[in-house]
């Protein structure tokens, strides 16, 4: 799949801004005033910024309010109702506890509750697609959710926590790696079961349906860039997890250095979210005898 | 409404014949030409004249080589275009409900007021048979002409896709697959019509006909089957055809 920027800066800032809302719905940490002001600054920054973000690959985005309509049977719509659900409620409970010393813990649950849930439909987006392999493995929302998760914890200051989760990522990341690699052909998918001609021998490609790369080509047969994948995947997994958790664990903690391990998380986080993308085989590719 | 209808009236949808298709792209043109000037936005070129030329097609035809062991290589022209499935993926996805599949004959169609732009269906169909507009934003794809079939100021000849009604090989059959009798259901029966991918479980409607089986060239006594059309019936001519013979022979 093409690894476009609005899609990844989408899936990334706004998990991280969602993550953060769970922390600070469930009170972890408890602040007040400014300091509520300024954690809820960031995740509504994050939050609202991927959403934005998402509507840049948009042909017609002013119609955008359409996508709130189908949410009984499609995962972006659900996406869509979530986000702002989670945006709209949390609002007051943020508001209390910035300017009326107001703690309104129930609200606060509801919204974090709801954060999850958003980062989850996020990620439904592209598990559900039977058409890449890839994604279509039930490690995707476990995933995201970790990658929220773990990055929230982080923004949250929940060190301890945190450290645990980003281990745990990054433990998983390699799995889901190593599994997806397979995926595409445990799936079963070649030219043949795409052509239903496997009992003629084997097919190949002789002439395409056009000179020049079309939509198709163009949005779902991305081979180029593959080739750094593996070192990709080590700067990935060492940024997001490896180099901050020792952070974490084995420095003496301050503000400075938790900032360091914040921004390492978030450059490995780019990283494996592009190799989510240009990684991900889709298997129109069969057709076009190239993935 | 972005749910499938549990089922369909009809089925609508096309019978594809592999063993015909003489990989012309009449069918892309004419397809081309019908859906850029009918049913919603125009199909955009981009660059058509340059040296990368790049457009919106709801019919394409790829060509690929079968080669099994000890046999010959064998083309096979193969076009593709949205196969009008019974379990739509494209359909389910769609966050606006510009995607949806009819109950009365099941075509599935984009009402492209409503789309945004999102690929997502896109992304979704595993037959590459949607392409999003380049200049309108829209997602486009192949209505089963909708508005020739149904259409009473044009000919009654002419109430079939535009594929099907250009196709100079006689490759392409359009018609109802709920109904056993119909010209496609008994077609892709008696060939052994074959659903694409079908691990991926959409149930498409459309059926392509594999090529029939080669004659065996390993055989001689099997190579010439005209042959015998071609022997000499008289050997020996008399009347005026026998005197030209003769008289040419003279010269
Ligand atoms: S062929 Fe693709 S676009 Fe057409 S109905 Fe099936 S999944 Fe949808
Ligand atoms: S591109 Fe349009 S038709 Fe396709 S899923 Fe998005 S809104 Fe629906």
């Amino acid at each position: 799949m093409h690894p476009s920027a609005s899609v990844i800066i989408f899936t990334s800032l706004s998990g991280l801004g969602f993550g953060l809302m769970f922390y600070l719905g469930f009170g972890m940490p408890e602040v007040r005033g400014w300091t509520a002001f300024w954690f809820f600054l960031i995740a509504y920054g994050l939050a609202v910024g991927g959403l934005i973000s998402s509507t840049l690959h948009l042909g017609n985005p002013q119609r955008a309010m359409n996508a709130f309509s189908q949410w009984r049977s499609s995962w972006l719509s659900r996406e869509g109702v979530a986000a702002v659900a989670t945006l709209v409620l949390t609002a007051p409970y943020a508001i209390g506890l910035i300017f009326y010393d107001l703690n309104i813990a129930a609200l606060g649950w509801l919204s974090g509750i709801l954060a999850l849930i958003t980062i989850f439909t996020t990620s439904k987006i592209y598990n559900q697609l039977k058409t890449v392999p890839r994604w279509n493995m039930p490690l995707t929302p476990v995933l995201f959710l970790l990658y929220a998760l773990a990055g929230g914890g982080l923004m949250a200051g929940q060190t301890l926590v945190a450290a645990m989760l980003l281990l745990v990522l990054t433990l998983l990341q390699l799995a889901a790696w190593q599994m997806g690699d397979k995926a595409f052909a445990n799936a079963g998918h070649t030219l043949e079961t795409a052509t239903g001609l496997g009992h003629l021998g084997k097919m190949r490609l002789l002439e395409s349906p056009h000179s020049s790369p079309n939509y198709l080509m163009r949005e779902m047969v991305h081979v180029v860039g593959r080739k750094h994948a593996l070192k990709l995947r080590a700067i990935s997994v060492v940024t997001l997890g490896i180099f901050p958790v020792a952070i974490l664990l084995f420095l003496p903690f301050s503000h400075t250095l938790a900032l360091v391990a914040i921004a390492s998380h978030v450059i490995g986080l780019f990283t494996s979210r592009w190799l989510f993308f240009a990684e991900a085989e889709h298997v129109v590719g069969l057709y076009y005898d190239k993935r | 409404m972005t749910t499938l209808p549990k089922s369909t009236t009809r089925k609508l949808g096309l019978v594809i014949d592999l063993d015909t298709c003489v990989g012309c792209h009449a069918c892309v043109i004419s397809c081309k030409e019908w859906n850029t000037s009918n049913y919603g936005v125009p199909l955009s070129d981009i660059n058509a004249y340059g040296a990368e030329p790049s457009g919106t097609f709801l019919n394409r035809v790829h060509t690929y080589e079968a080669k099994s062991t000890g046999c010959n290589a064998q083309t096979v022209h193969f076009p593709k275009s949205c196969l009008h499935c019974e379990d739509a993926p494209c359909v389910t996805v769609c966050p606006t409900g510009a995607s949806y599949k009819r109950q009365e004959d099941g075509i599935v169609l984009v009402n492209e007021d409503r789309c945004i732009g999102c690929s997502l269906c896109a992304w979704a169909c595993p037959y590459g048979a949607r392409e999003m507009d380049a200049v309108a934003g829209v997602m486009k794809k192949c209505t089963l002409c909708v508005d020739r079939i149904y259409n009473e100021n044009i000919p009654e000849e002419d109430r079939i896709p535009a594929c099907v009604r250009t196709c100079p090989a006689g490759a392409r059959h359009f018609g109802d697959f709920a109904d056993p009798e119909s010209e496609v259901s008994i077609l892709s029966a008696a060939r052994g019509g074959i659903a694409l991918m079908p691990e991926q479980d959409t149930k498409p409607v459309n059926r392509y006909l594999p090529p029939r089986p080669k004659t065996d060239v390993t055989d001689e006594s099997k190579i010439d089957i005209l042959a015998p059309f071609l022997a000499p019936i008289a050997t020996e001519t008399g009347g005026f055809l026998g005197w030209l013979d003769k008289a040419l022979e003279k010269i």
